[in-house]
């Protein structure tokens, strides 16, 4: 019972609102020596972790390209060219971009999307700019809510798509677990398979909220326009 | 043959490169904390390629990674004075580059799947041209590469050090975060080794009652979901959740169709990882790169799709594993 001290300080120290690095470092060396590691140990596997785990931040390379084309305006030519297709709401827009992420990840294409590659540069630039199109300049609350939505396209879609592909880490996760703990045989294909009411649950509840956020969106900023407008 | 570990190589100069320049940047208040931070993390980088290989002790490393924590929860790095376009001079830009700005940022995707697809398991000479199983990873790299010769050109940007400043700037904006997500796999692979799994596998059991299938399924897919809440990750929380309902209570006990219970399982677990800060590349990185007020933007934007898909789970499973 006594390891799960470090499931403790993690809930503990982020419910405190410390920083998450102290958290992390801190619920780790405590697990580890209540696991029995010596504090050598534990140093060597946060070495070892961050070796082995480097493959997360890759995303890094990406920055340069993306910065060098936001100065050049990237991301305002992305409004500009959202704002031509009148119909395309903020909504519904992300509607769509959820469902090509999860087609593409279904695909096994999980790495033509991602918050660096193309939430930054494009995808969100382009949900506010949809916004905008109606709004005028969005008020900090309603800009912050269309960024996370956004964000929560990708990772919605990347989440219940890719498991719909073979080759992908979950599904061969089960297989090489089930397969050489219980010594039994199971379908790759079979288990995408089932990942398929799932993927189009997760598209039906997601895209409905992301066309609920046009509903608030409209709710939100025409009371504020309209009390500009008796201000004046 | 092309390795990964190149391109950790190249992501490791980077880093020291720009801490080399943050060193430099008088505009920064904490520019020591900051460069010593990105410094390490460059060096960590490049070090690493010996430590996966067991060829160089991970203790210095080790401590290097604990310093790097200390440097950013304590808030000892900052950022400097941004030197960019201002707006005006990017909506002139957009006007006169107009739709052609978009082939760099699509280049990185095309060339990625090209190499996911077209490229993996060619070979030349009898090697394979790219390492197996590291394809995704070098197709990112590549597609960076050629996306940045690209726009280089189209954009008559001359500098190199042009995008290097530009990616340094959303680099310090983010800050600490970066080091998160390998920090919290870190801890996940000291939880496993301490048996944290074990221990709340034995919890599970003891909570559930024996001969009702579909109070069992509820558990399982709740397990899965609360576990990975907690350790950040669903691959975690998998084998633990499985060895203790999923195979001997639901696949073998109730005679449930293991690719259903397991798949769906599995995907339970991801309407987890959708409402935890633990899993920080997914939910905490995304807003420090969107530079949100807010970190938790994006899990407030998840919740509230997490909880009714985790219910569709429960019932999918219910349904169709029986």
């Amino acid at each position: 019972m006594i390891v799960l001290l470090g499931v403790a300080v993690v809930i503990l120290g982020f419910a405190l609102k410390q920083n998450p690095l102290l958290v992390v470092a801190v619920a780790g060396i405590v697990t580890g020596l209540l696991g029995g590691l010596s504090p050598l140990e534990v140093i060597a596997a946060f070495g070892d972790g961050f070796a082995s785990s480097r493959s997360v931040t890759i995303f890094v390379i990406t920055l340069p390209v993306i910065g060098l084309l936001e100065r050049y305006g990237l991301q305002q030519q992305a409004r500009n060219l959202i704002g031509k297709l009148t119909g395309l709401t903020t909504g519904r827009f992300l509607t769509l971009y959820l469902f090509i992420r999860q087609v593409t990840a279904a695909l096994g294409l999980t790495n033509i999307g991602g918050p660096a590659q193309s939430v930054r540069p494009l995808v969100a630039p382009m949900a506010e700019g949809a916004a905008e199109r109606r709004y005028g300049t969005l008020p900090e609350r309603a800009r912050e809510k269309v960024r996370s939505y956004s964000a929560s396209a990708d990772t919605v879609g990347v989440f219940f798509g890719e498991d719909i592909f073979i080759a992908i880490g979950s599904i061969l996760l089960i297989t090489g677990f089930v397969n050489t703990t219980y010594g039994t045989h199971l379908e790759p294909l079979s288990l995408a398979l089932w990942a398929i009411p799932t993927a189009i649950c997760a598209f039906v509840i997601h895209g409905y909220r992301m066309v609920s956020l046009d509903r608030w969106l409209a709710r939100e900023l025409d009371a504020a326009i309209a009390k500009r407008e008796t201000a004046q | 043959m092309i390795k990964s570990e190149w391109f950790y190589w190249l992501i490791g100069a980077i880093f020291l490169i720009m801490a080399v320049q943050m060193l430099r940047d008088r505009t920064n208040p904490k520019r020591y904390g900051t460069a010593a931070f990105w410094g390490l993390l460059g060096v960590g980088f490049i070090y690493g390629t010996w430590v996966v290989q067991d060829k160089a002790p991970p203790e210095p490393l080790g401590v290097a990674v604990l310093v790097m924590a200390v440097l950013g929860g304590f808030k000892l790095t900052g950022k400097g004075v941004r030197n960019t376009t201002t707006p005006a001079e990017r909506d002139a830009s957009a006007r006169r580059l107009g739709n052609r700005l978009f082939i760099p940022a699509l280049t990185i995707p095309v060339v990625a799947v090209l190499c996911a697809t077209v490229l993996k398991g060619q070979s030349l000479g009898g090697e394979p041209i790219l390492e197996e199983g590291s394809e995704t990873i070098l197709g990112l790299g590549f597609g960076a590469i050629v996306a940045l010769v690209i726009g280089m050109i189209i954009l008559r940007e001359r500098r190199v050090v042009t995008p290097i400043n530009e990616g340094r700037s959303l680099l310090e904006a983010m800050g600490w975060a970066m080091l998160l997500p390998q920090m919290l796999a870190t801890l996940g692979s000291l939880f496993s080794t301490a048996g944290v799994g074990e221990q709340v596998g034995r919890i599970t059991e003891s909570v559930l009652p024996s001969g009702q299938t579909y109070v069992a399924v509820a558990v399982y897919c709740i397990g899965m979901a609360v576990f990975t809440f907690v350790m950040g990750n669903a691959f975690a929380a998998f084998p633990v959740m499985t060895a203790a309902i999923g195979w001997p209570v639901l696949i073998q006990g109730a005679g449930g169709d293991p690719h259903v219970v397991l798949a769906v399982g599995m995907l339970a677990g991801f309407c987890g990882t959708l409402t935890t800060p633990m899993a920080a590349n997914f939910n905490i990185v995304p807003a420090t790169l969107l530079e949100l007020k807010d970190q938790y933007g994006p899990i407030k934007a998840q919740i509230p799709t997490a909880i009714p898909l985790l219910a569709c789970n429960i019932v999918i499973m219910a349904v169709f594993a029986f």
